[in-house]
């Protein structure tokens, strides 16, 4: 997939936080992947590790955290839990569903020295 | 490179010549001048930090809570005000390679035949041929060359748009087509400011396609079917197909087409033109 360009962005975001507050070094990234998002979590961490080479964050240790999916289904009018996309509502088992929740990339927060 | 797909920056072009992306600073330009934070002289940072006494190293934690396609989205935020401005209908064309979306493309123009002003933007690893393609109907074309990447982002399209005002060939109160690099992967996570993404899935293709990309059927607000004459020849399962879908998409508007016999290519067209009314009169969402 896209990881690597998802983690050069993530990088820019990183560094120019960092710059702005003076930083000399980063030393964590926090990350938060949805469970629905279109990024697979162990290989955006590898792109990271990989991306942070030359930069303010070399060697920084990088979290990656999963937030649960939720989705509305309309048809229990009510708010689901959602594994994947593409399954089926587990109250119903239909899939009138629109995704609420789990589907976000973010850089969390950063650790600076 | 990315290790799954071979996405990647660095060379990408708009008709050849190189994209323009702000450098990424790296640490020995962004390092603050001598002496302002550095706890014991110049130094270089030894694996355990040794020369650092432990109450000067001042870790701070900032919060960021910041999408990671925050500048992405800033920037299809900013085209899509600016197609809006020019009152376009704008349709970001996704599918796998060899659905024949360069085709549908072309057979769209001719049979559009003018109706009002229209302009192309080709998304390909390499080569320039789609633009020529379309250029050989008579309709602008930009051609993107994304290298190694792996699919459009809203910078890339800015170019184009900027190119093609350049030549006086943006259009006015019509359409524009960007066709994106065949992959029905990543182009889904990237706005362009398009109105909708509009998926390709040919008959010539598995049917079970939207369960195993859903993140692409998802992302759409129209599925074209596409090539249907093949119908009498393959196992394609067209309830299937769009049952599946709506799996992903609930209530996904499908349009079934063939651009060899023309069938479909009548509500295809009258689709197409509601959009631009929508958009000319500034009533797009």
């Amino acid at each position: 997939m896209h990881e690597l360009t998802l983690a050069e962005r993530a990088l820019g975001i990183v560094e120019k936080t960092a710059r702005e507050a003076g930083a000399q070094r980063v030393t964590r990234i926090r990350l938060s992947i949805g469970a629905l998002a279109h990024v697979d979590p162990d290989t955006m961490q590898y792109c990271c590790e990989v991306v942070s080479r030359d930069s303010l964050a070399e060697g920084a240790q990088i979290e990656v955290t999963r937030a649960p999916g939720l989705a509305w289904c309309s048809t229990c009018q009510a708010e689901v839990a959602l594994a994947q996309v593409g399954e089926p509502c587990p109250a119903c088992g239909g899939y009138q569903l629109k995704i609420t929740d789990g589907d976000q990339m973010q850089v969390v927060d950063i650790s600076i020295e | 490179m990315c290790v799954t797909c071979g996405c990647g920056g660095g060379d990408a072009s708009i008709d050849g010549h190189d994209l323009r992306y702000a450098p990424r600073q790296r640490k020995d330009a962004a390092a603050p001048k001598a002496g302002t934070f550095r706890p014991m002289g110049g130094h270089s940072h030894a694996p355990l930090d040794a020369n650092h006494a432990p109450e000067m190293t001042a870790e701070r934690v900032l919060r960021i809570e910041q999408d990671i396609l925050s500048g992405n989205d800033a920037q299809a935020a900013a085209n899509r005000a600016q197609f809006a401005a020019r009152g376009l209908f704008v349709l970001n064309f996704v599918s796998s390679p060899g659905s024949g979306k360069t085709t549908l493309l072309v057979d769209t123009i001719q049979r559009w035949a003018a109706r009002t002003p229209l302009a192309v933007i080709e998304g390909d690893q390499q080569t320039a041929n789609d633009a020529e393609r379309i250029r050989a109907t008579g309709a602008p074309a930009v051609q993107i060359n994304t290298g190694k990447g792996c699919h459009l982002d809203a910078h890339m399209v800015a170019q184009a748009a900027e190119q093609l005002a350049t030549q006086a060939q943006m259009p006015q109160n019509g359409l524009l087509l960007i066709e994106n690099v065949g992959n029905l992967v990543c182009p889904a996570a990237f706005d362009l400011g398009e109105a909708h993404k509009v998926v390709i899935l040919s008959v010539t293709e598995g049917e079970d396609k939207p369960l195993k990309y859903p993140d692409m059927f998802r992302a759409a607000d129209l599925l074209l079917i596409s090539k249907i004459d093949l119908l009498p020849h393959l196992d394609f399962d067209v309830a299937a197909a769009i049952r599946y879908a709506r799996q992903v998409r609930p209530d996904l508007p499908v349009i079934q087409l063939s651009s060899k016999t023309g069938a479909g290519c009548a509500a295809w067209q009258a689709w197409l033109e509601s959009g631009v009314q929508r958009a000319s009169s500034g009533m797009l969402p």
